[in-house]
This record gives C-alpha cells, structure tokens and sequence, in this order.
C-alpha cells in the first residue's frame, strides 16, 4: 500500500527522518514539514539519505521551508508543495502515517 | 557588579516555543544592564536564518527582532562554525547584525562572532549564568 509519510522533526534534533527512512517501502512518499524541512537542506546528511533512496518519493512542505528562509537552499529534484498539494498527496495515497 | 549572563540557543524557530521564548527573556534581561552574551549551537543556528517569510503559516516572523539586540548593547552572538557546517550553511545564509560603538564614533560592527566548538566551550565557561533554550 502506498503510504504518505510525514515527518516533522530537524533530523538533526531527532531520529524520526532515519527510521521513517529506514521503514518505508518502495513507492511511498515522505512528506518533510515543520521543522523536518531541514532535512532537505543542501549539504546535509540527510539530503544526501534523499538523494541515494531508491524508489521513495520525497515533497517538502514549502510555506515552512520559507518561514525558515531555507526555501533556497533546498536540495535539487525536490518537490515542493502547498497545502492544497498536501491535500493532493494524502488523496493519493492509500493512507498516512504521521511521525511524531 | 554585572554578571556575565549566557543565552544558549540550540533549537530551530517556529517548531517550538524556545527560540521566541529565549529571545523575550533576552529582551526583558536588557534592562538589567548585565553583561549579556547570545550563543547559536545546533538547530539554534536557523534562528538567524536570512529571508525568513512565515506569511505561509500564519505565524509571527520574528527573526527581525534579532537586528534590534544591537540597540540593547547586545554586540555579543557567537554562532559555532561546526553546527553551520554540518547544516550546510555558511555565515552568509545568516542575517547580517550589527551595533554601533559610542566609544568609536558609533562605528557600525559586527555582532556575530563565528567561533568553533573549542572556541565556544572557553566562552561557556567564562560565564556566570547560562540560560538554555
């Protein structure tokens, strides 16, 4: 089943990205809001985690990512999305499991 | 006799209260003319974040608050050069802070001083107080 992740932690405060990372399955998708952006961030651990996964769809929130003035730095090929495209994701998955 | 007082910052904005908390405390700490020093470790480093916009989320931008410390005598930010790194950032993604000097003609200088770990440890040592946020 297709699932939508959200994670919305700073992979850098806590290990919710590396397990969600860890966990999904091959044609789900992680959606990064809050302060999870950071995880998309050029030049970190984490955006490097994004690029080498395989088969994972990966979005980030992008009225958090410009609240934080990072919405520049975001690493290349990311998707970003607004709220109506985060309506979009959870219709289009089976269900959503949001990480805490 | 002013105490040296230490603000440590180590969380991002926005997802949590501290960062705004940490600095309402700083602001009402003013007034009591101590020796007032801020450090920026961790996510603690994306409080001063350059380009902030929280039109998006419907929250208070308060990162513009950061450029008003220098006018409290608040010339003391010491952000560490590791956590910057290890988050991709260099001191241009930060905004640019300043005070003016009444002992040099109100020269403008920086109030960011960019210190490594090391460098951070002695200046946490150094203080009286440190507030944790």
């Amino acid at each position: 089943m297709a699932t939508l992740h959200t994670v919305n932690k700073s992979p850098f405060e806590s290990a919710t990205f590396e397990t969600c990372l860890g966990l999904a399955k091959s044609g789900s998708t992680i959606l990064l809001i809050e302060d999870g952006i950071y995880a998309a961030t050029q030049g970190t651990k984490a955006a490097e985690a994004i690029n080498n996964a395989e088969g994972i769809n990966f979005a980030v929130l992008g009225p958090d990512a410009q609240a934080r003035g990072v919405d520049s730095k975001l690493a290349d090929g990311i998707k970003v999305v607004d709220y109506d495209g985060f309506v979009d994701l959870v219709a289009e998955h089976d269900k959503v499991q949001a990480w805490l | 006799m002013a105490k040296k007082f230490m603000y440590l910052n180590r969380k991002a904005p926005y997802g949590s209260i501290y960062a705004l908390e940490s600095l309402e405390v700083v602001l009402i700490g003013a007034a009591f003319e101590q020796d007032v020093s801020l450090a920026f470790i961790g996510d603690g480093v994306y409080q001063l974040t350059k380009g902030q916009n929280t039109d998006g989320v419907g929250m208070k931008n308060f990162s513009p608050t950061y450029a008003a410390l220098g006018d409290y005598d608040i010339n003391k930010i010491y952000v560490e050069k590791e956590s910057l790194e290890e988050r991709g950032l260099t001191l241009d993604d930060l905004q640019h802070l300043v005070w003016e000097d009444e002992d040099d003609d109100w020269a403008e200088k920086d109030s960011i001083r960019l210190v490594s770990r090391a460098e951070m440890a002695d200046i946490l040592d150094e203080q009286d107080v440190t507030l944790s946020f």
